[in-house]
Order: structure tokens, then sequence, then C-alpha cells
């Protein structure tokens, strides 16, 4: 009598299942559309869409505080900066014919064949697992006092990668050094002042 | 929940990511790839977890560890990429191939003859190069 609650088979979806894999249909469209548009501030913008699918998804397997991390980290500063990078190297605005680049159907091999690998492996190993999802287990609650107790020594040498991160990313992105300043005061001699002052 | 959705949808993500960083030409667009595949990892990270019922959390304070990592990554990553484009006027990967071996046939001979394409690569590459020397000469001047 129970044995069809036990099983779980996959042509009863419950409900959660039916909006997991629209959204993740979604998501993945909006992947494909990332990787093989030509115009270049699309992908960024269709980035935004797979990333927000994601966050979606997340708040469905009931790990809301990640959800939450991902909207304003990936959505919130990610894209945002995506979208600088792109502005900053003079991305043309419209399509541009050599987005991708030669190796384009060797890539489509690789990317097919270990997608055919990885989908036979994962249905075939997790085909019977299943997640009970009754009772929330990614509130900021519990994963507060799990990061805070358990794992607070990778959450500090963290906050020291992301000061090195910032410190790396000031150090690459400024002009020069000192020589631009001087350059613009000694015209005179402009050559020594570019050559000399790359790394600060 | 099956764990299979979850975990087909991230295998897929990630070979979609995996598409991207090998055919995109723009160094940004590559970046944008290899978030992809980060966020599929994360994913499978928070689907295992919540399936598994881990007591310490692992896998999604990992997921967290890795937005963040992710972050610093796209930040890095950027500041590189706009000193390449400063310093070559370009963020097309393919066209970075200063460390390339393209005189190999030259001194050996044997093996392989120098073909047309990589010939030709080197002079776009001379090209690109002395596009770049002039405008940073012009910059300079």
């Amino acid at each position: 009598m129970t044995l069809a609650a036990e099983t779980h088979g996959f042509l009863s979806p419950t409900g959660v299942e039916i909006v997991f894999l629209l959204t993740g249909l979604v998501t993945l469209g909006a992947a494909v559309i990332t990787v093989t548009t030509r115009q270049l501030v699309h992908a960024a913008l269709w980035l935004v869409v797979a990333l927000g699918g994601l966050a979606v998804e997340y708040l469905l397997l009931t790990a809301e505080f990640v959800a939450w991390v991902q909207v304003l980290i990936y959505v919130g500063s990610v894209v945002v900066l995506l979208l600088f990078g792109l502005m900053l190297t003079r991305a043309p605005i419209g399509r541009s014919p050599d987005a991708d680049s030669g190796n384009r159907w060797v890539a489509l091999g690789v990317a097919g064949a270990a997608a055919v690998l990885l989908v036979t492996l994962v249905v075939d190993a997790f085909r019977t697992t299943w997640i009970d999802l009754d009772e929330p287990k990614g509130t900021t609650d519990l994963l507060g006092a799990s990061v805070f107790r358990h794992w607070v020594l990778p959450f500090e040498a963290l906050s020291v990668l992301l000061l090195a991160a910032l410190v790396g990313a000031i150090v690459l992105s400024r002009k020069d050094g000192g020589s631009a300043e001087e350059v613009a005061g000694n015209p005179a001699g402009p050559v020594d002042a570019a050559d000399d002052g790359g790394e600060g | 929940m099956h764990l299979a959705y979850p975990a087909v949808l991230a295998a897929l993500l990630f070979c979609v990511g995996l598409y991207g960083v090998l055919a995109r030409r723009n160094a940004i667009l590559v970046l944008m790839s290899v978030e992809l595949m980060l966020n599929a990892v994360n994913l499978n990270l928070v689907a295992f977890d919540v399936a598994f019922r881990d007591v310490l959390r692992s896998g999604q304070s990992f997921a967290l560890f890795i937005i963040a990592l992710a972050a610093a990554e796209i930040g890095i990553g950027l500041a590189i990429v706009l000193m390449v484009y400063r310093n070559r006027g370009t963020s097309a990967v393919d066209r970075l191939r200063d460390l390339a071996d393209t005189d190999a046939g030259g001194t050996g001979g044997a093996a392989d003859a120098p073909d047309p394409q990589d010939a030709a690569d080197a002079a776009a590459d001379a090209a690109g190069e002395s596009a770049a020397a002039s405008k940073k000469a012009e910059a300079t001047a």
C-alpha cells in the first residue's frame, strides 16, 4: 500500500519537482544563450537570468541563505563588474561576428561528450536518492550557527583572501603607478617613466 | 524531490560553461563561462548537502565560500583583462600568442612543416604588435 509513496517514481512528479524542472529549463536556456549569443552585452544580461534561476533553485531546495547570497553577490555585483569590464574594453554594442574562436566545433564536441558522460553517470548513480524537503535545511539561523561554529577558520582565511584580492586588483588596475602624473607633468622624458612604473 | 534533477541540471550547466570557456574569444565572456561552471558546482554542493542532511552544513557553507571566491576571482580576472587590453589593445584570448612556439618548424624541420595557418597567425600577431606599439608610442608622445 505504501509502496507507491516509497519508490518515488519519475513518472509522477511532485509540484516542487515540476517547478524545479521548469526553472531548470529556463536556467539552462539562459546559460546556452549566454555562451552562444554574438552580442556581448546580451550575454551578460542572459547571465543574470541564469544566475537568478539558480537562486530560485536554491530556494526550492530550501537553502534560503545561499539563495539570497547568490542574488546579492552574483546578480548584484559580479554581473555589474562584468558589464563594467565589457564597457572598459570597448566591447562592440551590436552583433560581433568574431565572438567565437575557431575551435568552436572542438569545444562543442568536448562539451557534448562531457555532458553525455556526466549525465549518464549521475542519473545512474543517484536514480533512487530522494531529497526530503519537509523541514528547511538552509535557513540563516542554521547556516549562521554552522558557519560561525564549525567553519570559522575557513571564514577568516577567506576574509584575508578577499583583502589580498582587493589589494591585487587595485595594484593591477593602477595606470602605470605614479608615472602617469609624471608623463603629464614632464613631457620631455615619457619613455623611461612609462617603462619602469608598471609594477608599482 | 529526486536528487537526479539538480544533479543533472548541474552537470548540464557545467558542460555549457565548459563549451563557453573553450569556444569564446573575448576574455570577459570566458570569465562569464567560468562563473557558470562555478555555479553548477554550487548547485551540486547545495543539493547534496540538503539530500544527505549534513549536520555541519558543509555543502552550503562551502557554497558560500565558493561564491566569495568567485567574487574575488572575477575582480582579479577583470583587472588582468583590463591590463591586457590597455597594453595590447585587444581582449581576444586567441590573439595573445606571444608564448606560442611559432618558429619551431624552422629549427627542426623533421616532423612538421610550418603550416600556413601558423604563419598567417604570426603575421597577424606581428601586425597587431606593431599596431599596439604604434598606439603606445602615440599615447606616450
